[in-house]
């Protein structure tokens, strides 16, 4: 199968880098692990940055402070500049495309304020800003005529003689065929790692690295992988995510005492810290919006009384919610430069999955999903000239398939999936250690070594979930090895890498 | 506990443990501990991706918002071709939105959105595509070519939408399999984990349709009519 673009991930930066893409009069193809719109983009709930002054005085230029200030000098201040700058635009394209969001009274884009901004600067659509983005964007596609193949799982990033992305081998999830995709460019567009802390993240189960983990292999160079940015309250038992806005609207956060301990509105970061503190003293943390009556509950944060109610079994009217800071959002990736290129030829990237030097060592809120939009545009443009230069399709160089070793099935992966997620938790979690990082290294060593002894018992060639899982497995452990090596690498504590001496 | 799982043309009955947990946390444990070849889709557990819809007791649910009790009996969703246990293909249902032309078509820059038209479409837009609504819709299990519910009101999000100058084109796609094969039977909205109306947009686009001068095909064309061959708007309908 053939196609001038080939876009692996159909999230709101594989679709945004699509429909550029497609403007640009290419051929273009989406590849997805599932459908459309099933995307982690869909859980967005809080906003999409953009210094519009709707509603309070605002500026790009406060929007580009309050995001430098926030990456603790590990971004790059052109390409903050060039994102917020072009925040403005890529709202009103969304707007033009039937994006609902949500208005003031004259008629105006609301905006609300989160964490770290100088202004009311986030533009919502009440509490599912991600989800009615991601399915405009797919409406668009659809107007476009863009294609998309479902039940896509991708294997390797394909390369030609010359060592020039030339294309993808996936697993086709239905058959269990293997099938070769050939193209002028690839994008990858596959989402971020949170997955890898397996029951310690918020989440979708898709989120584990496999465009990262394909990239590295293909010889592209990874970015600050250390920065793992933990959400404070994840519910307790199932680590879905209650929204920033329960503390926002004025929840308290408890230790089994009853007591404060810490600033609710601080930086998450600095707030996950206040929290594993306590939990390391033996304490239990709750989450308290009893106080703010259920009228209130009801009308303003409906959602999480009703995960609450069903994951933890309280009623947050009544009770007060267990919960723990778990792995949310990754900010390293595949290391791109201006142009959303990888250092391997006609491979680029956007989303999460991608490091465009924005979020440095700590994301402000309502910055991704301005990201995901106009780094997903610039990366379906870029990639769309690019093909255009090319002149034919490249004849891909051997790959070894890693489906093609032998594996004797004789441990099972599913624990140690759950043993990665806990060492990652304990070792390479909110407060780090050199000794622990080191240990944490070892042992995911060997877990590594067990690879062969592992497999799938699932012998069936249609829809086999037990290999994809399998499949997935194995980029967690490649993704994994390179976080604890890249928080090796840094000693001093930075944004989301916060070490402790010993 | 013990639940009975469809998987092919058998049932199997698998054992828990007694608890408080959702569907998706039981199909979980299943697949990691009793039996790794079960197949089900899953993803934010939260209920907003829309893939792990599923059938109990003969109901849509979501299995990630849905809590598991002793005796449930979970099927596939209806109307799709089944892939493997409880994972169907539901390519046909998302290319509805494409053969409905559910998108805006031509952007007016004039139109002012204010708090209250936002609130005109807010619902609709809340549809998070799980397919449902296709599952128990009784006109689309006899007629694979009806647009379906979750298309059509993708069609009403957009028509109702003051930024859409040209609704013209989508009233037109939506005569012919749309509209007026739906019978108004309101499975739809009774199984809708985001409590949309699909019949009630149908319905509004009806209206909408009568105003582009279109009227209900069923009605007149048996000739002898209480209407007698005229349609609502009183012009012959030959």
């Amino acid at each position: 199968m053939k196609t001038d673009v080939l876009i692996i991930g159909a999230g709101g930066a594989g679709l945004m880098a699509a429909i550029a893409a497609k403007e640009e009069g290419v051929d273009v193809l989406v590849l997805t692990k599932e459908y459309p719109t099933r995307s982690q983009t869909c859980m967005a709930q809080g906003g999409m940055n953009a210094a519009l002054g709707n509603v309070a005085e605002d500026s790009v230029e406060s929007h580009i402070q309050n995001t430098l200030k926030s990456a603790h000098g590990e971004a790059d201040e052109e390409s903050i500049r060039f994102m917020c700058s072009e925040a403005i635009n890529a709202v009103e394209y969304l707007d033009s495309i039937g994006v609902c969001f949500s208005r003031t009274g004259d008629g105006k884009i609301a905006q609300r304020r989160l964490g770290g901004a100088s202004a009311p600067r986030a533009c919502y659509a009440q509490d599912y800003t991600g989800l009615k983005i991601l399915h405009t964007l797919y409406d668009r596609a659809n107007a476009l005529g863009i294609k998309f193949v479902n039940d896509t799982f991708l294997l390797e990033v394909l390369k030609d003689e010359d060592g020039k992305a030339c294309g993808a081998k996936v697993l086709d999830i239905r058959s269990g065929e293997l099938k070769t995709y050939i193209a002028k460019t690839v994008i990858l567009a596959t989402g971020g790692y949170s997955r890898i802390y397996d029951k310690y993240s918020t989440n979708s189960t898709a989120s584990s690295g496999d465009g990262i983990a394909a990239a590295l292999r293909a010889g592209a160079k990874l970015k600050d992988m250390e920065f793992v940015q933990f959400h404070p309250t994840g519910l307790k038992n199932s680590s879905i995510l209650i929204s920033e806005s329960a503390r926002g609207e004025g929840g308290y956060l408890l230790n089994s005492k009853g007591e404060r301990f810490t600033d609710e509105l601080a930086p998450r970061d600095e707030v996950s810290r206040a929290i594993d503190e306590q939990i390391k003293k033996g304490e239990d943390i709750f989450l308290d919006i009893r106080h703010l009556g259920e009228q209130f509950i009801d009308e303003g944060l409906p959602q999480e009384r009703k995960l609450a109610k069903l994951y933890e079994n309280v009623d947050p009217v009544h009770d007060l919610i267990p919960i723990k800071p778990v792995a949310h959002y990754t900010m390293g990736g595949i290391a791109v430069d201006h142009r959303s290129q990888t250092n391997v030829e006609r491979l680029y990237a956007c989303g999460e999955c991608a490091n465009h030097n924005v979020h440095g060592a700590n994301r402000l809120g309502g910055n991704s999903l301005l990201e995901i939009v106009v780094f997903g545009r610039e990366a379906g443009r870029n990639a769309a000239k690019t093909a255009k230069e090319v002149e034919s399709l490249s004849v891909p160089a051997h790959t070894e398939c890693f489906l093609d070793r032998e594996f004797t099935n004789t441990v099972d992966f599913y624990k140690y999936k759950e043993k990665i997620g806990n060492l990652l938790y304990n070792k390479v979690g909110i407060v780090r250690k050199k000794s622990e990082l080191k240990s944490a290294l070892e042992e995911l060593e060997m877990v590594k070594s067990l690879l062969p002894q592992m497999g799938w018992s699932d012998s069936s060639e249609i829809y086999n979930t037990n290999k994809q899982e399998f499949l997935e497995f194995r980029n967690i452990v490649e993704v994994s090895e390179v976080v604890i090596q890249s928080a090796l690498g840094r000693d001093e504590s930075c944004g989301a890498h916060y070490m402790e001496a010993e | 506990m013990k639940i009975t799982i469809k998987r092919g043309d058998s049932y199997e009955i698998y054992e828990l443990e007694d608890g408080s947990y959702t569907l998706l946390e039981a199909l979980n444990k299943i697949k990691r501990e009793i039996d790794n070849t079960l197949s089900f889709s899953s993803g934010c557990r939260s209920s907003v991706c829309g893939s792990c819809a599923m059938r109990v007791n003969e109901k849509e649910v979501l299995a990630c918002s849905y809590k598991v009790q002793d005796g449930d009996s979970v099927e596939p969703l209806n109307n799709m071709p089944v892939v493997r246990d409880l994972v169907v293909d539901m390519d046909k249902s998302y290319e509805m939105n494409v053969k409905a032309k559910a998108w805006i078509k031509s952007f007016n820059d004039e139109a002012v959105l204010d708090h209250e038209a936002e609130k005109i479409n807010e619902v609709q837009s809340d549809c998070i595509l799980c397919g449902s609504c296709y599952s128990s819709c009784p006109v689309y299990a006899v007629n694979g070519e009806f647009l379906g519910p979750f298309s059509l009101t993708r069609v009403w999000k957009y028509v109702s939408d003051k930024r859409e100058n040209d609704a013209a084109e989508k009233i037109e796609t939506i005569q012919t399999n749309g509209i007026w094969d739906c019978t108004l039977c309101n499975n739809c909205t009774v199984v809708c984990p985001q409590n949309i109306s699909s019949k009630a947009d149908i319905e509004k686009l009806r209206v909408r349709s009568s105003m582009f001068g279109y009227s209900d095909p069923n009605f007149g064309s048996f000739g002898g009519g209480f209407d007698g061959g005229f349609g609502f708007d009183g012009s012959p309908s030959f």
